[in-house]
């Protein structure tokens, strides 16, 4: 049956397609790009890729999120290869090895680098203590995970801890947020729920902590499939505001499909002052202006600032689609003129950098993306690839009748028809 | 949405007592929690306030009062309307995932609103899946009671997961509950009897009522007494296992 050959192979690209992720160390010290299964890392103090070091081979499958700690010490790493990788950034040896009974989501480092959590894909979100963390040591260290929270049956898509360090947030696929508190006393499971974000309407992808002077209390940004940004108190859950970001940055959805009808933010940053956040649109980049990328197709997968320097980090990529096309792509790029001091009296243009501008130059570029440039239909197919990899990723599949009993076919237990 | 035409529908419902009829409501006992069936989910607390105008027509869009009472998986509903014969000042609703069911209970209500008009305007039912939505329906500390009357039980180790108390769900359930609200739960299956109140038992968030206390609330008979499934062990001679726990303060600092 030709519709069953159809869905056969669509499944094994939705398996395989992850978007690319770009990390910047606080103090841009380095830069992460990950894509599929591969990890590079650009160190600005050499100039060159850094050399990781890893008693179990690296990552196996593809890498689905990657962090710095605020500090900058500490990066970790996981995926579907059901592993969480912690690495030590003066020596880029990989310190930590986490299992995880099922493949990881998300992942986040708490403030003071004693705790890593991470979430996997039926929403069950770990911990694992690393205060005893010593560089002396040489080899990997194996560490168990314990389970906290979870939500439900769901696809948590990010984790964060609360910058004062009370709470433990996590997102969902099923457009919530929830707000727990934790610390040290709350190993064996983080029970207390302060609250709840709700009125998101489509899958919550990704999170921000903005500063503001005027508001002492915790301030939470969130990024959605439906669209929106919202800005919320996750002390109380109130929402405090909501911005129609794909409607302010002006994108049309005159020539789009019907399943396409609201681009989805696919991720935030906030500048390193706090001041704004960056939210990547399916086809652009939004901040408190719309900052468009011309000249080629590109979608923002991740993007990511350092605390300490007004620049920001884009990249678009996706592990590959086909056996042929070995180089995993990842389109790098930077915007510039971020964060700027608004008691001055002339505001520097935000601004998307020219290659031979960016940190790092051509080495950079060389070590991050797998190659110099990248011709346009090379970025065309991954922007496609990167399209179907976050659809599938973050919205629940919908299948036609004959499909669920197609799937069913093993089941031994009938249904009574009504 | 509630209408009145089918209370004069004579297929459906009885004609001496206007009640529906339950074989035209017949579903299997068991609905998989995992699947989502398509019923629309309140975005928000705030926003199912709005909706329970169409739900319980007396006491809102006005009143100040809010739902205290959940009986999460109500069935046929007998808990429901046994509950709100004896506590008439207090809202209370049913959540059910099997779509014929909660139509069931809703002509039921809607019946004895009709045949007892004034006695059942505070009892409801919605068509949802509560391991997954409890917080978009309750803020943080409605509740003063939850019910959880023979659920299913999951047999197979793998599917333990699936249970409806969980030590990850009671967190939710917790959320919802105000400090001094109270859980109860009662199965048939001895397995699971353990199993519920080994969770309650190990959350730091619940306590057991006393016996003293058991004996004095007049809801720990019901919950073996009222409801179908209830009847049927009776009837059969089975045993049941009750865990009836209250929600306490965390005494970890904040």
């Amino acid at each position: 049956m030709v519709e069953h050959d159809i869905d056969e192979s669509e499944q094994k690209l939705d398996a395989e397609v992850a978007p690319a992720l770009i990390a910047v160390h606080p103090y841009q010290k380095f830069v992460s790009v990950a894509v599929g299964s591969d990890l590079r890392v650009f160190s600005f103090q050499h100039g060159s890729a850094a050399q990781l070091s890893d008693d179990t081979g690296g990552h196996k499958d593809s890498i689905r999120a990657i962090r710095y700690s605020k500090s900058g010490n500490l990066f970790v790493s996981g995926g579907d290869d059901k592993l969480v990788k912690v690495w030590d950034t003066d020596s880029w040896r990989c310190v930590y090895s986490v299992v995880s009974e099922k493949r990881v989501t998300s992942l986040a480092v708490s403030g003071d680098d004693k705790f890593v959590s991470f979430a996997d894909k039926f929403g069950v979100v770990y911990v694992v203590d690393i205060g005893d963390y010593d560089d002396e040591n040489r080899a990997t260290v194996h560490k168990k995970a314990v389970p906290i929270l979870s939500h439900y049956c769901s696809i948590i898509t990010r984790l964060d801890f609360s910058p004062d360090g009370r709470y433990i947030i996590s997102a969902d696929r099923d457009f919530k947020i929830r707000v727990t508190l934790f610390s040290k006393e709350r190993l064996e499971g983080a029970h207390e729920i302060q609250c709840f974000c709700l009125g998101h309407t489509e899958f919550v992808c990704s999170l921000a902590f903005p500063r503001s002077q005027d508001y002492a209390r915790g301030l939470l940004v969130s990024g959605s499939g439906d669209s929106t940004v919202r800005l919320w108190d996750y002390n109380s859950g109130s929402l405090l505001d909501t911005c129609e970001i794909g409607t302010k940055a002006g994108l049309s959805n005159s020539n789009q499909k019907q399943e396409d009808a609201l681009p989805a933010v696919t991720d935030l940053c906030e500048t390193c002052d706090g001041s704004m956040v960056a939210a990547a649109i399916q086809r652009t980049l939004s901040i408190a202006k719309v900052v468009s990328i011309a000249g080629e197709t590109f979608i923002p997968t991740s993007i990511s600032a350092a605390s300490s320097v007004p620049l920001l980090w884009m990249v678009m990529g996706a592990s590959s689609l086909s056996a042929t096309d070995s180089t995993l792509l990842a389109r790098v790029r930077v915007v510039s003129g971020l964060g700027a001091d608004h008691s001055e009296p002339i505001v520097p243009e935000t601004s998307v950098v020219e290659d031979k501008e960016v940190p790092g130059g051509e080495p950079l570029l060389q070590a991050l993306q797998g190659r110099l440039t990248i011709n346009e239909e090379a970025s065309l197919t991954t922007a496609e690839a990167v399209k179907t990899a976050m659809h599938n990723l973050l919205i629940k599949k919908q299948y036609s009748a004959e499909r669920r009993d197609f799937r069913k076919r093993g089941r031994n237990d009938k249904k009574i028809k009504p | 949405m509630l209408e009145h035409d089918s209370i004069s529908n004579p297929t459906t419902h009885s004609k001496t007592t206007g009640l529906p009829r339950k074989r035209f409501y017949r579903a299997r006992a068991h609905s998989n929690p995992l699947s989502d069936s398509h019923f629309p989910v309140p975005i928000s607390p705030a926003h199912f306030e709005n909706d329970c105008s169409a739900l319980f027509p007396k006491f809102f869009p006005n009143g100040p009062k809010k739902i205290e009472f959940a009986d999460i998986g109500c069935g046929f509903g007998g808990l429901l309307i046994s509950l709100a014969a004896l506590f008439p000042e207090t809202l209370m609703i049913g959540m059910e995932l099997r779509d014929k069911v909660t139509e069931y209970v809703k002509e039921r209500i809607l019946a004895l609103r009709v045949s007892s008009p004034g006695r059942y305007d505070n009892v409801s039912v919605v068509r949802t899946n509560s391991m997954k939505y409890i917080p978009n329906y309750f803020e943080k500390a409605q509740l003063t009671k939850m019910f959880f009357l023979f659920p299913d039980p999951h047999f197979k180790e793998k599917n333990h997961r699936r249970r409806v108390i969980s030590p990850h769900l009671l967190d939710e359930y917790a959320y919802v509950l105000k400090v001094g609200g109270i859980i109860y739960t009662i199965s048939d299956v001895e397995e699971l009897g353990a199993w519920m109140k080994g969770c309650l038992d190990d959350h730091e968030l619940f306590e057991p009522l006393t016996e003293e206390e058991l004996a004095a609330d007049p809801i720990v008979e019901l919950l073996s007494t009222a409801t179908e499934e209830g009847q049927k062990v009776a009837r059969n001679e089975g045993q049941t296992f009750r865990a009836v726990y209250r929600r306490i303060a965390s005494s970890r600092p904040r």
